[in-house]
């Protein structure tokens, strides 16, 4: 990877085009937003369909018969349960119980896993996967090779059933699962498309190769405008996520966090031998010192990094905050001591050097009806 | 292209003053409400309070991050804009209208000559002259 130049994804001069503000983001050049803007753009994925590119995304292939144990010994979550054609979210831990990366692992056939990892992360675990992995165990970095584009949104799935084929003939794309996989041709293009996502919405994944990747974004794009479809950056895809209260690597985990304070224990199959279980399966039974909660704000917009105070105590800090455009609310992700984690707890957040009402809510802050 | 209103004055940090007697009203420019995208938080100074020319008053939040606001004049805070507090998605729609942040009685008139005329605010925030208000 070069060091200093910022990488452009295939979709850069689509993005340019249709006015987007391009802003560095994990070493890549990508729009945060479009001209309708963030709040427009968020709306546009709840009430019907937002077109990302992700191609940012690290995309590794780990292939040959010990595929699947191997990367099962890897990953939080049960891979060796997985089926052909589903995938599964779950954690890359060290020996610690610490978090490496969060992924998804789809199985796209007996032998042969997906893992999808974060941007900022894909150099790192590489390394960690490699130096974890068996020889006879093939592993291939597609990162460069490989384009991402996501259609999320109540309207997706009959946007993108229009300009797709599925190699699978008696199937059709709306009747993919969620958490499935296939392969297909969307706009001509060879295609893997998962029902997969980080908005809190329906959607779909579909990884193409880098130099395929025009056709399914323009065709698309054209196939939505109908629909309300819009190209959605990244500020409102993380207004999005966090509404859905999904984590974001870097903010509410990192290598300084564990699964069990981070609310994602439910991803940790104990049962299995996994680097990192025994740290772990420790923090389970000790219970974690302090959690991840959800907050609303009153009077402010909390954002990562400010401090948490109960009785005028600093006991915790914001991982992440905005402004909610579907909830209409300041919401917020904090760690705060275990004892402060209950629903209904009031604490206050400093922001500007004004402490400002805060309240510990369920989470999703956002959960789409049934 | 930015909206840039003949009849005010404007500061370098995007603030624009419409001088009435000795009341300013107080607001941000079409310019930097588009560069801050959609606002969802708007803190303002209590009236009665005063604010000092170029130094900041305020904070106006967008979706992503927090941007002082900064006064264009010295004086007393006359009334600050209840309806922006209520619906800060104004300073995006209106923001020289109902999107107006604060009214301030003005301690010295002096203060406008070290603001920025029309043109010159065209200038700053580098667009063309010549290219009218709204």
């Amino acid at each position: 990877m070069t060091v200093g130049a910022l990488l452009r994804t295939p979709l850069y001069e689509e993005h340019r085009a249709l006015g987007a503000k391009l802003v560095p983001f994990a070493g890549w050049e990508m729009p945060i937003q479009y001209p309708s803007g963030i709040v427009a753009e968020h709306r546009a994925v709840r009430a019907a369909a937002g077109l990302f590119d992700l191609s940012h995304m690290g995309e590794f292939h780990v292939r040959g018969p010990a595929a699947v144990a191997a990367v099962d010994r890897l990953v939080s979550s049960d891979i060796a349960g997985l089926a052909v054609g589903a995938a599964r979210y779950g954690l890359l831990c060290n020996e610690r119980g610490t978090i490496v990366d969060d992924v998804i692992v789809y199985r796209l056939d007996e032998e042969e896993l997906l893992v999808v990892v974060n941007a900022s992360n894909i150099d790192k675990d590489r390394a960690h996967v490699t130096g974890h992995l068996e020889a006879k165990v093939d592993f291939e970095d597609r990162s460069m090779e490989t384009a991402l584009i996501a259609i999320q949104g109540p309207r997706a799935a009959v946007i993108l059933s229009t300009i797709t084929d599925l190699d699978v003939r008696e199937a059709s794309i709306e009747a993919l699962a969620p958490f499935g996989v296939t392969s297909a041709r969307v706009a001509g293009a060879r295609a893997t498309v998962a029902r997969t996502g980080y908005t809190g919405e329906d959607g779909f994944e579909i990884f193409v190769s880098s130099d395929r990747a025009l056709g399914p974004w323009t065709r698309l794009l054209a196939a939505g405008a109908a629909s309300g479809l819009m190209p959605v950056g990244l500020g409102a895809r993380d207004t999005l996520r966090l509404e859905a209260r999904y984590s974001l690597y870097g903010n509410e985990i990192d290598e300084t966090t564990g699964p069990i304070e981070a609310g994602l224990g439910w991803t940790c199959k104990l049962e299995k031998d996994f680097i990192g279980r025994d740290a772990i399966a420790k923090e389970k039974a000790d219970g974690p010192a302090r959690r991840l909660v959800g907050l609303v704000v009153e009077g402010g917009v909390a954002r990562h990094g400010h401090e948490v105070f109960a009785d005028g105590i600093g006991v915790g800090v914001v991982t992440s905050g905005t402004f909610g455009p579907t909830v209409q609310r300041n919401i917020a992700l904090a760690y705060v001591p275990s004892g402060k984690a209950k629903v209904g707890t009031d604490l206050a957040i400093r922001i500007r050097d004004r402490d400002v009402p805060a309240k510990v809510v369920k989470t999703p802050f956002f959960r789409r009806a049934a | 292209m930015s909206m840039i209103p003949d009849e005010l004055r404007y500061s370098k940090e995007h603030e624009w003053v419409r001088l009435d007697d000795d009341t300013a009203t107080i607001g941000i420019t079409h310019f930097a409400q588009e560069q801050l995208g959609d606002v969802v938080f708007v803190e303002l100074p209590e009236k009665g309070s005063s604010v000092r020319q170029f130094a900041s008053f305020g904070v106006v939040e967008s979706v992503k991050a927090a941007s002082d606001v900064y006064s264009p004049v010295s004086g007393e805070v006359l009334e600050r804009n209840l309806k922006v507090i209520e619906s800060p998605e104004l300073v995006n729609s209106a923001p020289y209208g109902d999107g107006w942040l604060l009214k301030v009685r003005v301690s010295d008139r002096g203060d406008l000559a070290n603001l920025l005329s029309p043109a010159d605010y065209r200038a700053h925030i580098g667009e063309n002259a010549g290219s009218g208000g709204d």
